[in-house]
């Protein structure tokens, strides 16, 4: 296997130029999608047949849901990279993408909620998969507090990839939640193996808003890192020179 | 692989399994009280306890709502297609409560088996459909 590309990465120049040229298309890619899934969703898909109009929720809710699990998941893997190859770009990247995944996370909950109120009747219970979820917001403010608290950034990176590698654990609880235990959640609507129990009309601006959030977020991240790449590299030539001829 | 890498990938691989399995074992001894609520066939099994607050879910069975007409009380059998718990509440019942549909009620088991409900939660299914789709269903049905 060709693993050069891996290497590449690895290299903070390489990917601060790959990252100009690729954040900013993300970002607004990204969002001409998420405004036409949401447009789409909350006012040209039909309405539920039990929940009426308060179903369109799933539109910013699933995305939001799924892209915090993602975050996370991006996070354990830069985690095990850091560790085990100390990758300069691994650490870079758990710290630009938690504060993502967590807006992602705390929207999903807050989103859930208000959903609950006029669907289940409550705004909150203690089922397994708002627990979970919960504890993977936790997780997100945990890897922000050490990342944080400690001022030596060669120590705080490896304290930071050790949470985000042991949190990812979390995530297949958070998946499977309402298929092991008794919940109120409902079981996942999309599964890989089979139909989706939602008809095309529905989950096409699903699709949509989903996909545009996840180019957004990925490009919000590479600028994200860019910006850390630039204070970590302060003292190379490269950045230097980048500064001088591009200016921030 | 470099042997320090392949040394360090081995003890975080380790580490990850000890743990995962821990807190896989704590799940599972947990597990009942992960449980949001009691089914009914738990409850018919006397695995539930009587006098202390529990939660029981499962589907409203058709044709089993009974409503006072003039207070809130509302009483009604929830089933899990083996056994059915009768509950009786007080109050207003969320907007999806219907026959058919899941619920969970929070409340105390009586002596004779009774749910004293004092909060009902409905239960949404996965399943999302435009109303003019279960229309087309109901009237083929109906064909």
């Amino acid at each position: 296997m060709n693993w050069t590309w891996f290497h590449k990465l690895g290299s903070p120049k390489w990917f601060y130029q790959w990252a100009s040229n690729w954040g900013g298309r993300c970002v607004y890619l990204g969002l001409a999608l998420l405004v036409i899934g949401i447009i789409w969703g909350l006012g040209f898909a039909p309405a539920d047949y039990q929940q009426g109009n308060s179903f369109r929720i799933i539109y910013i809710h699933v995305p939001v849901a799924v892209l915090a699990q993602s975050c996370y998941l991006g996070m354990g893997i830069a985690g095990f990279v850091a560790l085990v190859w100390q990758m300069k770009l691994a650490p870079v990247f758990i710290k630009s993408v938690a504060p993502v995944g967590a807006v992602m996370a705390f929207i999903a909950l807050v989103s859930g909620a208000i959903w609950g109120k006029p669907t289940w009747g409550t705004w909150w219970v203690w089922d397994a998969r708002l627990t979970s979820v919960l504890v993977l917001f936790l997780l997100y403010m945990g890897v922000i507090a050490i990342q944080n608290a400690i001022d030596d950034q060669v120590f705080a990176d490896k304290a930071v990839a050790v949470v985000s590698l042991v949190g990812v654990i979390n995530l297949p609880i958070i998946k499977y939640s309402v298929e092991w235990w008794n919940t109120l959640h409902q079981p996942a609507t999309f599964k890989l193996t089979e139909k989706p129990s939602m008809p095309m009309e529905m989950w096409l601006p699903l699709l949509f808003s989903a996909l545009g959030l996840y180019l957004f977020a990925a490009g919000l991240a590479m600028w994200r890192m860019q910006n850390e790449v630039l204070v970590r590299e302060r003292k190379a030539s490269w950045v230097k020179k980048e500064v001088l001829e591009h200016g921030v | 692989m470099h042997p320090v890498r392949k040394k360090r990938m081995i003890t975080i691989a380790v580490i990850l399994v000890i743990l995962a399995a821990a807190i896989g074992l704590v799940m599972y001894a947990l597990s009942q009280n992960i449980n949001l609520f009691y089914s009914p066939t738990q409850i018919a099994q006397g695995e539930a306890p009587h006098n202390v607050t529990i939660r029981a879910g499962g589907m409203v069975v058709e044709g089993s709502v009974e409503r006072h007409s003039e207070t809130l009380d509302v009483a009604f059998s929830v089933t899990d297609y083996q056994h059915n718990v009768r509950i009786q509440y007080t109050g207003i019942l969320p907007d999806l409560f219907r026959e058919g549909q899941g619920i969970v009620a929070q409340g105390k088991l009586n002596e004779n088996g009774v749910l004293i409900a004092s909060e009902v939660l409905a239960k949404h299914d996965e399943e999302y459909m435009p109303p003019e789709v279960t229309d087309a269903l109901e009237k083929a049905k109906a064909q």
